[in-house]
């Protein structure tokens, strides 16, 4: 393991932590106003709570619009409204913009996903016991729909942890551009398999511990 | 009869004889009626088929009232009606003494809080206990932890759960499951309970324990119910009226015992003869001989009601006017906890001693109908 300097470490561990932040911070931002949009898409919808077609059409269009859009060109074409945001287009901070909007579309579909498998029957009883609609949203299809959000969100981190490493080969940091500048570009293989490897142990990480929250949480 | 012995005929547990829910339709009731239903019309799609058409229903404080018919006959869009899950197209709907489709949003909701619903598919929260499940009304209505606390402890001997407190829906059996939503329907004291096939999903046996919780509560709690079904035998068990419904009308209605005793409807009478087996036994009538030669057989079906239930009138029939009687088929039941009795009869006569015989029996209060043969 001589090729692993004391640099080398250094440069892996800041790496690590840059993919970290990328995929936490942009997930959380995804999960604050992907919730959101789901509910209003799951409520607004046909035989929803509140059906409001001039309301959940455009949003969906708006959802599909973002999510059917390739990452790559997506990042390109936002870049003026990232420097908005972030004061900067490139760098950790920068890449998180584009990758919290592209994981907000896409979990709004997957969490309106999980919000339709909640039995109807428990919203209607709720109905029947007086709920007001807040109470059903707060109080039987979140909880209720709970282990499937969980799932959804596992789902997104991961496919996350994909993206970040393509944000941060245009300057973003992270373990995808350590791997690329030191494993391609300086051919250092070794790097390359750390990276790799160490990308691999993460996602596993994440899985099982959404597969973890999962199961204790179902009740099923 | 006893109530064992009905049980054990029936299936399902007897229903006490209980005059004062029975309300005689001669008298005006004393009270308002919990549920009065007027002119109810209900089409789901522009020129689909008519789920509810021009239905009129009262059913009276403190009794229990089933309404049966096919599937689609429209009984779920009605009960869902009475707490405006659905909303009629048109008509009236007046619960517990109020409009309820003059209220606005947030006062139906209050009025919702005084009608309790019971599923086929027990619609329980996965994800919340048995208390929490039942706790749930009261959670919406602003109880606070110490009143859910106190109130489910009331509920849960009441639908004998006690050990089943903090289990979750998918350790119960289906019958546990529908004492939790029973339990949650009544747990912000509504004095109206709806129940959309309540034990339909449910074996025979639990079927039974359901029914003869539903009906205990009624007399414990005062409540008025009123549930839908398929099942006559539900009927049968524990209502004390009841109406039967096909394709969005209601074609026939009155106590169950009359309705059972004599159904007017083709409709009515199927759903009848599924308790009462009143069918001509025709391998039984094939195994006959002809009749002597100036004799007439005819098939009877008779039906005993009230005292005659007891009386010999078979033996003495055939003694007073010499007619030879044959019993293809006899039954003795109870429904609503009044006794009956139902025979199927081939009498062999002359015609003249034949038709004497009928008028006596007749004027005797029987009910005889003569079969083709
Ligand atoms: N939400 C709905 N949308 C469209 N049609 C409906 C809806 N609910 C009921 N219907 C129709 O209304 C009619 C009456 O249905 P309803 O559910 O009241 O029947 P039911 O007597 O309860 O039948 P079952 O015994 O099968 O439950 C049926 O023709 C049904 O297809
Ligand atoms: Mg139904």
């Amino acid at each position: 393991m001589s090729w692993l300097t004391p640099t080398l470490q250094d440069l892996l561990l800041e790496a690590f932590w840059e993919t970290l932040a990328m995929v936490g911070v942009s997930a959380a931002i995804a999960v604050a106003i992907g919730l959101p949009i789901a509910l209003l898409l799951h409520v607004t919808g046909r035989g929803g709570l509140s059906p409001l077609p001039w309301l959940h059409r455009p949003l969906g269009i708006l959802v599909n619009a973002v999510r059917s859009t390739p990452f790559i060109i997506l990042m390109v074409a936002i870049i003026p409204f990232t420097r908005l945001v972030a004061g900067t287009s490139i760098g950790t901070a920068a890449a998180i913009v584009p990758l919290a909007l592209a994981a907000t579309a896409f979990l709004a579909r997957l969490f309106e996903n999980a919000l339709r498998e909640v039995d109807g029957g428990v919203v209607e009883a709720a109905r029947a016991m007086g709920a007001s609609r807040m109470q059903i949203v707060w109080k039987v299809l979140v909880p209720e729909a709970l282990p499937g959000l969980i799932a959804a969100v596992t789902v997104a981190l991961v496919s996350l942890v994909g993206f970040s490493a393509m944000a941060g080969a245009v300057g973003g940091g992270g373990l995808g551009d350590l791997g690329i500048r030191f494993g391609y570009q300086r051919f250092m293989p070794e790097v390359m398999a750390t990276v790799v490897l160490l990308l691999i142990l993460f996602v596993q990480g994440l899985q099982s511990l959404g597969d973890w929250l999962v199961r204790r949480l179902s009740r099923r | 009869m006893t109530a064992i012995a009905v049980a054990e005929a029936t299936g399902y547990p007897a229903a006490p004889l209980r005059p004062e829910t029975m309300p005689d339709p001669a008298a005006p009731p004393a009270v308002a009626p919990a549920v009065a239903l007027t002119g109810l019309r209900k089409r789901f799609a522009a020129g689909g088929a008519v789920a509810l058409d021009e239905v009129s229903l009262r059913v009276e404080t403190g009794e229990i009232f089933g309404i049966v018919g096919r599937s689609g006959a429209g009984k779920s869009t009605l009960i869902r009606c009475v707490n405006l899950l659905e909303r009629p197209d048109a008509g009236q709907v007046q619960v517990l003494g109020q409009d309820l489709l003059a209220l606005g949003e947030a006062g139906l909701r209050q009025a919702r809080r005084g009608i309790g619903m019971v599923f086929q598919h027990f619609n329980l929260h996965h994800r919340r206990t048995v208390a929490e499940n039942i706790a749930f009304s009261l959670e919406i209505a602003g109880a606070t932890r110490a009143e859910r606390r106190a109130r489910v402890a009331e509920l849960l001997p009441l639908v004998g759960l006690e050990a089943k407190r903090d289990a979750y829906p998918a350790q119960l059996s289906g019958g546990q499951k529908q004492r939790v939503g029973i339990a949650r329907a009544l747990a912000s004291a509504p004095r109206l309970l709806l129940c959309d096939e309540a034990t339909s999903a449910l074996d025979p046996e639990t079927t039974a324990e359901i029914l003869a919780l539903i009906r205990d509560l009624r007399d414990r709690l005062a409540l008025t119910v009123l549930l839908i079904t398929h099942e006559m035998g539900v009927v049968q068990a524990i209502c004390d009226r009841v109406a039967v419904m096909e394709a969005g009308r209601i074609i026939e209605q009155g106590r169950v015992f009359d309705l059972f005793t004599a159904p007017r409807e083709k409709v009515t009478r199927r759903f009848v003869s599924e308790v009462i087996g009143d069918a001509v036994p025709l391998a039984a009538l094939a195994r006959l001989p002809a009749p002597p030669p100036g004799q007439r057989r005819v098939l009877l079906r008779v039906l005993f009601r009230g005292p005659h239930a007891t009386r010999p009138v078979i033996g003495e029939a055939a003694a007073r006017y010499g007619i030879a009687l044959n019993i293809l088929s006899g039954r003795i039941d109870a429904i609503a906890g009044e006794p009956f009795g139902i025979m199927v009869l081939a009498a062999e006569a002359p015609p003249e001693a034949l038709a004497a015989c009928l008028a006596w029996m007749r004027g005797l209060g029987l009910a005889v109908e003569e079969l083709a043969a």
